[in-house]
C-alpha cells in the first residue's frame, strides 16, 4: 500500500479568553469547584470578525507556508465543523480560494459534532492512496456554540487545526487509521435552534468513553501495539478530565496525555480539539516518536489514528501553538458575550 | 384476617442503567423475585407494581398490564395493578398485596415497583418529582424537593440544635454501607468533609445530603403463611403493614420537625405487630435527604424528639450500632429509583432478616422494620417483617 501521511499542518487559537471563574461568577457557582471538577480554567473566544472561515484560512495558511506545498497541488479541502457560518454555502471554497487552491480541485463541508475534522483527515488519506489526489487539506475548526448557564459555557470554545496529508514529503506517516461509530444521540442541536441541546451524564459512559476507548482498543489490535508503545497520545478533550480518564482507562499514563491536553487553558473547540492536539505534539515531537491520536463526535464516533514521526519534522518550521497561546486577552462576561453575538 | 408472608425477592442493580428499558427492569426484578419465591407463573394470583411517573418518565402508563406482559402472564388474565403515592408507590403496592392476601382474595401474589428516571435531564427530572409536591401551591412557586425538605432542616436545626455535621453523618454511614452492597448506584465512601464540601443545593442541605436519580426495580413475592412453607423454607412473616396519609402540602401540617404520617404509621405499625420500637432490631428508612433520615428515627421512636442528629453521630445507627439503619445503603448510596424504593427496602430487610446480606450482615435480625414515605410526608408507609 501507497504511503500517506502528514506533509504540513496549521493551528490557530483566538487570543481571546474567559475564565472559568468569571463565568461561574456570573451564574452564581464557585469556579474553583467548576475548575476543578471539570479541569477547565480558561477558554479561548473569537474576536467579533472570527468565525469558523477566518479560523480554518488562518489554520490552512500557516499549513500551506510552513510545508512549502504549492498551494495549486492541493486537489481536496474539507473543512469539518459544528459552527460552519452558512447552513448552505460551503465554508471549504472560502478557504480553498483564500489559499490559492482554486479552481483545479474539489472541496466540502463535514459535520459530525466534533468528529468531523478528523473524518475530513480520513477522506484526504484515502484520496491520496487511490491517487485521485496528490495533497489533500483537512481542517477541523469550530466557534462552538453554549447556551448562556449551560455547563457548556465553561468549555465551548474556539480554534481550529489544518493538515495537508500527502505521500511524500511528510513529517509524520500515518501507519493506520480506524473509526469506531455507533447511533447515540448525546448532543444534537436541530436546524434554527442556538444552542445545542446534551444528554447530561449520557455524554460520558455510552458516549465518550465507550467510543473513545472502543476505537483505541480497535487501534491497538489491528497494530499489534500495547499503551506503552506510544510516545504520545492525544484524545478528544470535552473537558480536562474525560481525557486522562480514557487515558486511565486504556493503560496510558497521564504524562503521555499531557503533551496533546490543551483543553484546561483553551477549552473545547469541538472539531478543532483533536486536531489542535495532534498539533501540539507534532510541534514538539522527534523523529521516530509514535503518535495516536483518537477523536471524539457525539451522535457518535470516533477515530484513531496511529503516526510515526519522520526525519522530515527536523526541517519543517514549527509555530508551537503552546507558545501562540501565551499571547492572551481576558474579557469579561460582558464582552465575552458581545464576541459571541450576543450583544447586537 | 389471614398471616401473610414474603416468600422471595429480588432487586436490580440500582444505577444509570442505559441499557436498560423500563420494561427490562420490571421484568429482571419481578423473574429474580419468582425464581427466589420457586414459584411458577401459574401460582401468581395476582400482580401489583408501584411506580410514580413512568409517564412523564419514560411515556408509559398503564405498568399493571406492563408488568403482566413482560412477566409472560398475559394469557392467565390475572388482575394486575399499578399504585402509586410518588416515592412511597412500592411501599404502598406492598400494602395492596398484603390487604388481597389477607383477606383471602388471593393465595400468591406479586409485588414490585419501579421507575427509570435517568432518560430525562436533571432539570426536567427535578420538575416531575415536584409533583409529588402540591403542584398548585408548591411547584409552581418554585419550592422543589430539596427545597422542601431544606425547610424542614432548618426548622429542625433551629428547634432542636441539629447540626450540618450531624445530617452530614447520616450520608457518610450510608455511603459507608453502600460499599457492602453490590447492587447499589455509589458503592464508594464519603467523609463528613466531603458533604460539607460538596455544592449547596437548598442550603442547609449539600449535593451529598441528597438521594440520587436512579433506575432500578424490585419485586417480592407475598402469600399467606400457611402456603408460604410449601414453597420455601425461609418465608418472612409480614407483622404489620400501615398505611398514613397527611396534606400534600407542607404548609398545611401540624408541625415541621416530624413527618406527623410517619408518626401515625409507627403507632399503627408497633400495634399490630405488638412490638415497641425497642424490639425492632434494623431499619430501612426513607433518608431522600439527610434530614429525612434524621426526623424518620424520631418519627419511629428509635430515639426521643430531637434526638436523631446526636445519636447519628455517636454511632446508634451504624452497621454496628444498637439499631442499624439503612443497611443497604439507603436511598442516599443505594439509590432511589422513586417506585422501586419501597420494595428494595422490603428486599434489604428478607436478605438481612434471612441471614443472606453477606459483608453486610448485622448480628441479630429477627424483627425488621421498613419506612417509606411519599412527597415532603403526605404519604406514610411502615412494614414490620421477621423471621419465621
Amino acid at each position: 500500500m501507497a504511503t500517506v501521511g502528514i506533509a504540513g499542518y496549521g493551528a490557530y487559537v483566538p487570543k481571546y479568553r474567559i475564565k472559568a471563574d468569571e463565568v461561574a461568577r456570573v451564574w452564581g457557582k464557585k469556579g474553583e469547584a467548576v475548575s476543578a471538577g471539570l479541569m477547565v480554567y480558561e477558554k479561548s473566544v473569537p474576536a467579533i470578525d472570527e468565525d469558523t472561515a477566518t479560523i480554518s484560512v488562518e489554520a490552512a495558511r500557516r499549513a500551506v507556508r510552513s510545508s512549502g506545498i504549492n498551494p495549486v497541488d492541493i486537489g481536496a479541502v474539507y473543512v469539518g465543523s459544528e459552527s460552519h457560518p452558512y447552513a448552505v454555502k460551503p465554508t471549504a471554497t472560502i478557504v480553498a480560494e483564500a489559499i490559492g487552491a482554486t479552481p483545479d480541485m474539489t472541496a466540502a463541508d463535514y459535520e459530525f459534532a466534533c468528529k468531523a475534522g478528523t473524518a475530513a483527515i480520513q477522506t484526504c488519506m484515502a484520496l491520496v492512496k487511490s491517487g485521485m489526489i496528490t495533497y489533500g487539506l483537512a481542517i477541523g475548526a469550530d466557534v462552538s456554540q453554549a447556551a448562556p448557564g449551560d455547563a457548556l459555557e465553561y468549555a465551548a470554545s474556539a480554534g481550529g487545526a489544518a493538515f495537508i496529508l500527502g505521500g511524500d514529503h511528510l513529517i509524520a506517516e500515518i501507519n493506520h487509521t480506524v473509526s469506531f461509530t455507533t447511533d447515540t444521540p448525546d448532543f444534537w442541536r436541530r436546524e434554527g435552534e442556538p444552542y445545542p441541546g446534551h444528554g447530561e451524564r449520557f455524554t460520558g459512559e455510552p458516549a465518550y468513553f465507550r467510543h473513545v476507548v472502543s476505537a483505541t482498543k480497535k487501534m491497538l489490535e489491528a497494530m499489534d501495539t500495547r499503551p506503552g508503545d506510544y510516545d504520545y497520545v492525544v484524545f478528544h478533550q470535552p473537558n480536562g478530565k474525560f481525557p486522562l480518564r480514557a487515558a486511565k482507562k486504556l493503560g496510558f499514563t497521564k504524562e503521555q496525555v499531557q503533551e496533546g491536553l490543551l483543553c484546561p487553558v483553551i477549552g473545547n473547540t469541538y472539531s478543532g480539539s483533536t486536531p489542535l492536539g495532534l498539533s501540539a505534539v507534532l510541534d514538539v515531537a522527534q523523529p521516530g516518536d509514535r503518535i495516536l491520536a483518537t477523536s471524539y463526535g457525539s451522535g457518535a464516533g470516533s477515530d484513531s489514528f496511529d503516526l510515526t514521526v519522520t526525519e522530515g519534522i527536523a526541517d519543517y518550521p514549527r509555530n508551537h501553538l503552546r507558545r501562540m497561546l501565551e499571547n492572551k486577552v481576558y474579557l469579561d462576561y460582558a464582552l465575552y458575550m458581545k464576541h459571541r453575538g450576543a450583544l447586537k | 384476617m389471614r398471616e401473610v408472608a414474603l416468600i422471595g425477592s429480588g432487586v436490580t442493580e440500582f444505577g444509570e442503567l442505559w441499557e436498560k428499558s423500563l420494561a427490562d427492569l420490571v421484568a429482571e426484578a419481578g423473574i429474580t423475585a419468582i425464581m427466589d419465591a420457586g414459584i411458577d407463573g401459574t401460582d401468581i394470583d395476582a400482580l401489583y407494581i408501584g411506580g410514580m411517573s413512568a409517564g412523564r418518565f419514560v411515556g408509559q402508563e398503564h405498568l399493571g398490564s406492563l408488568a403482566a406482559e413482560v412477566a409472560g402472564l398475559s394469557d392467565l388474565h390475572i388482575p394486575a395493578t399499578r399504585v402509586e403515592a410518588a416515592c412511597a408507590s412500592g411501599g404502598l403496592a406492598l400494602h395492596s398485596g398484603y390487604l388481597a392476601v389477607a383477606s383471602g382474595a388471593y393465595d400468591v401474589v406479586v409485588v414490585g415497583g419501579a421507575e427509570k428516571m435517568t432518560d430525562v435531564p436533571g432539570t426536567e427530572a427535578t420538575n416531575i418529582l415536584a409533583s409529588a409536591a402540591n403542584r398548585e401551591w408548591e411547584a409552581f412557586f418554585g419550592a422543589t424537593f430539596p427545597g422542601l425538605y431544606a425547610l424542614m432542616a432548618r426548622y429542625h436545626m433551629h428547634k432542636h440544635g441539629t447540626t450540618s455535621k450531624q445530617l452530614a453523618q447520616v450520608a457518610v454511614k450510608n455511603h459507608h454501607n453502600g460499599t457492602l452492597n453490590p447492587k447499589a448506584q455509589y458503592q464508594r465512601k464519603i467523609s463528613v468533609e466531603d458533604v460539607l464540601n460538596s455544592t449547596m443545593v437548598a442550603d442547609p442541605l449539600h449535593l451529598l445530603d441528597c438521594s440520587p436519580i436512579t433506575d432500578g426495580a424490585a419485586a417480592v413475592v407475598v402469600a399467606s403463611v400457611e402456603t408460604a412453607r410449601q414453597f420455601t423454607d425461609q418465608p418472612v412473616r409480614i407483622m404489620a403493614s400501615c398505611h398514613a396519609s397527611d396534606s400534600i402540602s407542607l404548609s398545611e401540617r401540624s408541625r415541621f420537625d416530624a413527618l406527623p404520617a410517619a408518626v401515625s404509621a409507627a403507632r399503627c405499625a408497633y400495634r399490630q405487630a405488638g412490638v415497641e420500637p425497642t424490639d425492632i432490631d434494623f431499619a430501612e428508612v426513607h433518608d431522600c435527604f439527610t434530614i429525612a433520615e434524621i426526623m424518620a428515627i424520631e418519627d419511629l421512636g428509635f430515639v426521643d424528639r430531637g434526638q436523631g442528629g446526636p445519636a447519628t453521630e455517636d454511632g446508634l445507627t451504624a452497621r454496628d450500632g444498637d439499631i442499624p439503619v439503612n443497611t443497604s445503603g439507603g436511598l442516599k448510596s443505594k439509590g432511589h429509583p422513586v417506585g422501586a424504593t419501597g420494595i428494595a427496602q422490603i428486599h434489604e430487610l428478607m436478605l438481612q432478616l434471612r441471614g443472606q446480606a453477606g459483608q453486610r450482615q448485622v448480628e441479630k435480625a429477627d424483627i425488621g422494620l421498613s419506612h417509606n414515605v411519599g412527597g415532603s410526608g403526605g404519604t406514610a408507609v411502615i412494614h414490620i417483617l421477621e423471621a419465621i
